[in-house]
């Protein structure tokens, strides 16, 4: 794909195609579709322990409540699930892993019964010892919590250790970097850690499942990967693809939390005891909290070296992913940030080892931004430590040492053209970058601080885009895609795109939903920010299929080259004759040969699809590869703040975030990725953090686990965007759905540091913290 | 299990309708009259997602039992457009990306629709102090209270 001048939608402020039914109340969620009065509702015996054996299971009391149709347990799910390393059942068979792993499922008439039924059920523990740290289930005599590990199926990227708790450990060893030290003047050493944190979609998990007589099964789910659910429950329940049908309709907030197979499979394995009777499955907001995906926990140890001229020279990282029971997406997190472990920077000598560790936790999953958030926390900071240490500005150390096109990265990849540079001179010179603005009040310290990111979307090598364009009588244009549109604006971005290839008016684009598997062309899934490049790739190729199409019929009823003919503005023009027709009922109906002979032509749809063809396999003792990727995006987010220094309280006065985007198909879209992005990561930074105690969750509320609201979020954010084309995006587009957030923490973190010398390893950055720290400084120096 | 009858106004139409003692104004609005543009966010009143109108005042419709609206007026966001025309809060949210995925939106829309009726122009923290009760986790706010000033500029 070419970069292509635009004359249409694409490049442009259009509306969001979806905002008008979002506005009325008309927009469809799963929780909105209607099953009428044989609908059956379920709800989820859990495990009160972290780490247990099943001893016994006794059902029958729940069985014999009123108005309980059936109760399902581990014995109804007999082979495993998982999208990458598969380790886990549906419902648990003989052992918990988690405070909140589900052991048993009952089906009543009404939600109260099935829930009162819950705690029937009688189950029989023998409590384990439990693992809640990574860096303990790591050690020898650490308790098994998958003593099978070396059984289960995994893809060959993946590298589990039989007979330990890592289900993964990714290595990168580039050039060497033990005798690198040597040549450095100043070396900066640190651990840095990240809580789990909690998605928090306004929509909580949400499926309903009916099974048919035969045993075909129905599964609604507010889902971003309708594909990648149909294929997973399919194979672990021994049906294959074509049994499984996934209806996803809009969703109401993702963030990574609703990819691959969460809770649905527990909905689909309590309709198969009741045939016919669609069951629904809603969690709770607290079990939403702790049952479902989080962000995994973090501890990073960092040692970096440079030149007194600022020449980073080494860098040695171990990443200890808290990766929870079970690992969905945690193995792939673990290898993609090992691959990104030295962020946007190019380094000649890097030593990386990125470990996945099995704890008895809530389950890590994807969550915007798949582990760069969290090693950016760290690497962001101990950059800005090095700066300090050569005395060199954090701005020019960055731009001394980002990667630029053709810097060899950590895997040994060649990097392609790329606006890093720009991104940080941009960001830095809106919020006045060196200059001492003065604070607010006497008792309040101003500062600023910059991160600078990179990520690419981390995915099988061949994660493939597909697309039909369909015309209608009046000329209107069905797109048909499996992508989903969770907030990010896909369904309007793919409009455009196909509106610009076809040359009708973006209004007579419709996009169709909800996303079926058994209608919707395939998708992977609506991760990573790929939807933009990939699917859009796919559209453009089936809109210029349909395209071809219409051209192709009217050069022969006009009896003219096809080079000469366009469509505009919804209408064939020549032009070498000028003359013009209207798409309108041409598009279905053909066009009448000459003197009544008959006709051409019939119903336009076009097709296309899209898979990367180039990505390789990377070296399993050194993480070395020639293209280990598709492409990175990356962007650079400077912030400028108040601490109070009698309340620690941070405020935030302005923040710019610019990011290199290739091409902004919907300008005013890519800026509301951006604020959206900084909102959510400078919450995730100042206040969030899942207090786990005991492998149990202690803040499974919105009062305990606040999030930003509108009261807290008054800064002024200045989005930038920078375009730099990409060889194989549609108009040069890459993904910015995740990048958004993923530099926050570190700038604020590196702001609050420039402001009152304190600097804080551990997030999240509460108030609480900088307080006491600021306390200890005092009485320490004074 | 007692069950109530109830008479109220909603969106403008006077209704009657049978209700349990215990079910709340958002089950009875979602699944009773299957007015589904009302969300459940978490049905402890900490998100509102579910706000309504009622007489006139914002309320956690998961926080109020139906038993409760008896007499009262109610307006939920499909009160909103009136004969196919969407109002200015509509409008703004359409022009200025106030809505992301969307499931926010109708308690945001109500709250902001309550604010306006008592306070034609507020000030930017009055909004935001208006919408404090309502979590978005897609927009980060900035449009969202853009919009409801567009909307406050536009009705005054």
């Amino acid at each position: 794909m070419t970069t292509k001048e635009s004359s249409g939608p694409v490049g442009t402020n259009v509306k969001r195609i979806d905002a008008q039914e979002k506005v009325t109340g008309e927009a469809l969620f799963a929780d909105d579709l209607q099953f009428g009065p044989g609908l059956l509702f379920g709800r989820i015996v859990r495990s009160p322990h972290p780490h247990a054996l099943i001893k016994r299971i006794d059902t029958s009391k729940a069985e014999a409540y009123p108005g309980v149709k059936a109760v399902v347990t581990g014995d109804d799910t007999p082979k495993q699930i998982g999208l990458y390393l598969k380790d886990r059942h549906i419902f648990c068979r003989d052992r918990v892993r988690y405070v909140g792993d589900p052991v048993a499922g009952v089906i009543a008439i009404s939600e109260e019964i099935a829930e009162e039924a819950t705690r029937l059920v009688e189950v029989e523990y023998e409590v384990l010892e439990a693992v809640l740290d990574p860096r303990r289930g790591m050690e020898a005599d650490a308790p098994l919590i998958h003593p099978d590990l070396a059984d289960y199926v995994v893809p060959d990227f993946i590298f589990p250790k039989a007979g330990t708790n890592i289900p993964n450990h990714f290595k990168i060893r580039k050039g060497d970097v033990e005798s690198a030290w040597a040549q450095c003047d100043a070396i900066v050493e640190h651990e840095f850690k990240v809580p789990h944190v909690q998605h928090v979609p306004i929509e909580t998990h949400i499926a309903i499942a009916k099974v048919d007589q035969r045993g075909q099964i129905t599964l609604w789910t507010s889902s971003q990967s309708p594909f990648a659910q149909r294929n997973l429950i399919a194979e672990s329940l021994g049906l294959s693809q074509s049994q499984v049908r996934v209806i996803s309709p809009y969703v109401g907030g993702g963030f990574g939390c609703k990819a691959g197979v969460t809770m649905e499979a527990l909905a689909v394995v309590m309709a198969q005891k009741v045939p016919g009777h669609p069951v629904k499955l809603r969690l709770t907001r607290e079990e939403e909290f702790f049952t479902t995906f989080v962000r995994q926990g973090l501890i990073a140890k960092t040692k970096i070296g440079a030149t007194n001229d600022g020449k980073i020279v080494a860098m040695r990282t171990e990443y200890y992913w808290d990766a929870g029971a079970y690992t969905e997406y945690g193995v792939n997190i673990t290898r993609a940030t090992g691959y990104s472990s030295t962020g946007p920077y190019e380094i000649p000598n890097v030593q990386a080892d990125s470990y996945c560790v099995y704890t008895n936790h809530p389950v890590g999953g994807a969550f915007r931004g798949f582990g760069m958030p969290e090693i950016h926390w760290g690497i962001e900071q101990i950059i800005d430590l090095l700066a300090e240490e050569i005395g060199m500005d954090k701005a020019e150390f960055r731009l001394k040492n980002c990667i630029r096109e053709g810097s060899v990265i950590a895997t040994g990849s060649k990097m392609h053209p790329v606006g890093l540079a720009e991104c940080i001179e941009k960001a830095a010179a809106a919020i006045d970058w060196g200059k001492d603005d003065p604070p607010s009040a006497l008792h309040k310290k101003r500062g600023k601080g910059m991160a600078i990111m990179w990520k690419a979307p981390a995915m099988p090598p061949n994660a493939g885009s597909s697309a039909w364009v369909r015309f209608n009588e009046d000329a209107t244009v069905t797109v048909g895609i499996g992508g989903q549109e969770i907030g990010q604006g896909t369904f309007t971005v793919m409009a455009q795109m196909a509106a610009e290839t076809l040359g009708v008016p973006m209004e007579w684009i419709r996009v169709q939903g909800p996303i079926d598997t058994r209608y919707s062309p395939y998708e992977w899934q609506t991760v990573a920010s790929r939807l933009t490049w990939s699917m859009g790739n796919a559209v453009v190729a089936a809109a210029a299929d349909a395209r071809r199409q219409v051209l192709e019929l009217v050069a022969e009823h006009w009896d003219e080259d096809i080079e000469n003919l366009d469509i505009r503005n919804g209408e064939v023009i020549s032009y070498q004759s000028e003359e013009t027709l209207p798409l309108k009922n041409m598009v279905v109906y053909g066009l009448p040969k000459p003197e009544d002979q008959g006709w051409r032509g019939g119903p336009i749809i076009g097709h296309g699809n899209f898979m990367p063809s180039y990505v390789t396999g990377l070296d399993p003792e050194t993480g070395q590869g020639p293209r280990s990727v598709v492409h990175y995006t990356t962007g650079c987010q400077a912030v400028d703040l108040e601490v109070d220094t009698i309340t620690g309280q941070i405020t935030i006065l302005r923040l710019a975030a610019a990011f290199d985007v290739g091409k902004a198909i919907n300008p005013d879209q890519v800026r509301a990725q951006m604020e959206g992005g900084a909102v959510q990561g400078a919450s995730v930074a100042l206040f969030e953090g899942l207090r786990l105690e005991g492998g149990k969750l202690m803040n499974h509320s919105f009062v305990d686990y606040r999030i930003a609201t509108a009261v807290d979020m008054p800064f002024e954010i200045i989005p930038i965007i920078v375009e730099v084309p990409q060889d194989d995006g549609p108009w040069g587009a890459r993904g910015i759905g995740e990048h958004s957030m993923v530099p926050t923490a570190p700038a604020i973190a590196n702001a609050v540091a420039n402001a009152t010398g304190v600097r804080i390893l551990d997030l999240p950055i509460t108030a609480e913290k900088v307080y006491l720290l600021l306390e200890n400084r005092l009485q320490a120096g004074s | 299990m007692t069950v109530h009858e109830i008479t109220f106004t909603l969106n403008g139409m006077a209704q009657s309708g049978m209700v349990q003692s215990h079910t709340t104004l958002l089950t009875f609005l979602r699944e009773g009259l299957g007015l589904t543009g009302t969300k459940n966010g978490c049905a402890t009143g900490e998100c509102g997602a579910c706000v309504v109108l009622m007489n006139g005042e914002p309320v956690n419709s998961c926080l109020v039992l139906a038993v409760e609206i008896d007499g009262a007026e109610i307006v939920t966001v499909e009160g909103l457009a009136q004969d196919g025309q969407l109002e200015p809060l509509q409008q703004a949210f359409i022009d200025h990306t106030g809505t992301q995925c969307g499931y926010c939106t109708p308690g945001v829309l109500i709250s902001a629709r309550a604010l306006l009726n008592r306070n034609p122009s507020p000030s930017e923290d009055e909004i935001k102090d208006a919408l404090r009760g309502n979590l978005c986790r897609c927009t980060g706010y900035k449009r969202i209270i853009e919009a409801v000033k567009m909307a406050a500029e536009k009705e005054g």
